[in-house]
């Protein structure tokens, strides 16, 4: 059954359908069963976890002190039938415990080895009576099911949201456009540039130009290990658009793969001018801008303030 | 719809208004081929800041009345590119290669102002 994510998405989202009769005297039983036997149940439980060899991350006093908290949750669940405080529960614990690493299998693992503990508790109470057996674990079936389907899937969500979040953080950290003089911008790309990233990329070099009226770019990707072909000639029209809006890139750091990869594709290198490193594209930028670059110690008339001066 | 064209000291203005067709493009060409005549101007400034689209007609047009003016003595710049509209002509190819260009019409002068007195250096 667990095997069926529609099945498990319809359970959370229609809460409203009851899994079980609560008022059933079968459940009833059940519950109190569990409450008699929380200590010994849970200790038991603990110690599956450890012997198992899930939640490494984490100590045993954590794991028991979580093991507590979702046993009673667990039993309450049973009882009230509904799944709403442990959803959240679930929730919270997957916020702690997944940036410590702990993993889905993990999380389904404790869940499930729950179940089997409290299933084996009901064989030996009513190993006597057949028929009564097979009663009481038509009512605890469903219930422990959904139990284990909620945490599971609010797990899973949590994560899904914590990933989402980190994309988006990335998203917007991957093209910072800065200005650095006066109508000279640098846009400096770390790490591996794929088609989405270079689109974004032009789209804002290209705004950016736009708003900081910038006559010079320099476009530095020390940073960047390898490009494919596609990329290179996003890079290379990327900076043949610029040229469109009046303003020259200078593409500094180019590492002698990528280079080789330009010349491999060939790319037209009249259109790029290349320089060394950063350091070499700033002072070519301040070149074709007319900035020079004074050291004031060396020109006092200038004043202090007097760093550079357009010639 | 007509471009006008506007004479400022010895630059010629043309001023893009609306979206051109073919028709109006060719009659831009010819303008300005004939202004840049009659004012002896030394440099044009073409603004395409409110177009949204630059096919390929108005790439060859554009490309041909630099060229063209260039014979008559005088220099291109097109200015006010919008930046969508630059990445879309870069990927259908078109280039504008010997074309000058420049952000606005702020540039555009600058930019003139440089072409002109360089070549005039260079004609001394």
């Amino acid at each position: 059954m667990k095997k069926k994510p529609e099945f498990k998405i319809q359970n959370i989202t229609h809460p409203s359908k009851p899994l079980a009769d609560y008022n059933d005297p079968l459940l009833r039983e059940l519950v109190a069963h569990l409450r008699q036997n929380r200590t010994q149940l849970r200790e038991e439980w603990a110690r599956r976890i450890t012997d198992a060899q899930l939640l490494t991350a984490m100590t045993k006093e954590e794991i028991f002190s979580e093991a507590t908290s979702v046993y009673d949750n667990y039993v309450e669940v049973l009882e009230t039938g509904s799944v709403e405080a442990l959803q959240a529960y679930a929730r919270n614990l997957s916020e702690r415990i997944i940036p410590r690493g702990v993993e889905t299998h993990e999380v389904v693992g404790i869940v499930l080895l729950l179940r089997d503990v409290l299933a084996r508790s009901l064989f030996k109470k009513y190993q006597g009576d057949f028929e009564l057996l097979n009663k009481v674990l038509d009512a605890y079936e469903p219930a422990a099911n959904r139990i284990a389907n909620t945490v599971a899937v609010s797990f899973v969500q949590e994560r899904e949201r914590v990933i989402r979040q980190q994309q988006e953080a990335i998203r917007e950290l991957s093209t910072p456009v800065l200005q650095v003089r006066e109508r000279l911008l640098i846009l400096p790309i770390i790490g591996v540039i794929d088609a989405h990233r270079a689109r974004q990329l032009t789209e804002q070099l290209l705004r950016g130009i736009r708003s900081n009226r910038a006559k010079v770019v320099v476009v530095d990707i020390t940073g960047v290990p390898t490009i494919d072909h596609t990329v290179a000639n996003h890079l290379v029209k990327t900076v043949e658009a610029s040229r469109l809006m009046g303003a020259s890139v200078i593409i500094t750091g180019l590492s002698a793969e990528i280079a080789q990869t330009l010349v491999t594709i060939g790319v037209d290198l009249s259109k790029m001018n290349a320089v060394g490193d950063l350091q070499g594209g700033i002072e070519e930028a301040e070149l074709l801008l007319g900035y020079k670059v004074i050291i004031a110690a060396n020109e006092p008339a200038v004043g202090a303030a007097g760093k550079e001066g357009k010639s | 719809m007509q471009v006008p064209i506007l004479k400022q000291g010895s630059y010629l203005i043309a001023s893009i208004q609306s979206v051109l067709s073919d028709s109006d493009l060719v009659q831009l060409r010819d303008n300005l081929g004939e202004r840049v005549g009659t004012y002896r101007s030394r440099g044009v400034i073409i603004d395409v800041t409110v177009l949204d689209v630059i096919d390929s007609f108005a790439t060859r047009t554009l490309r041909a009345i630099a060229h063209m003016l260039k014979l008559r003595g005088a220099e291109t710049v097109i200015v006010g590119i919008q930046p969508d509209v630059a990445f879309a002509m870069v990927q259908l190819g078109l280039t504008l290669e010997g074309v000058g260009t420049a952000l606005d019409l702020e540039e555009g002068l600058l930019y003139l102002d440089t072409k002109t007195k360089r070549a005039a250096v260079n004609g001394n």
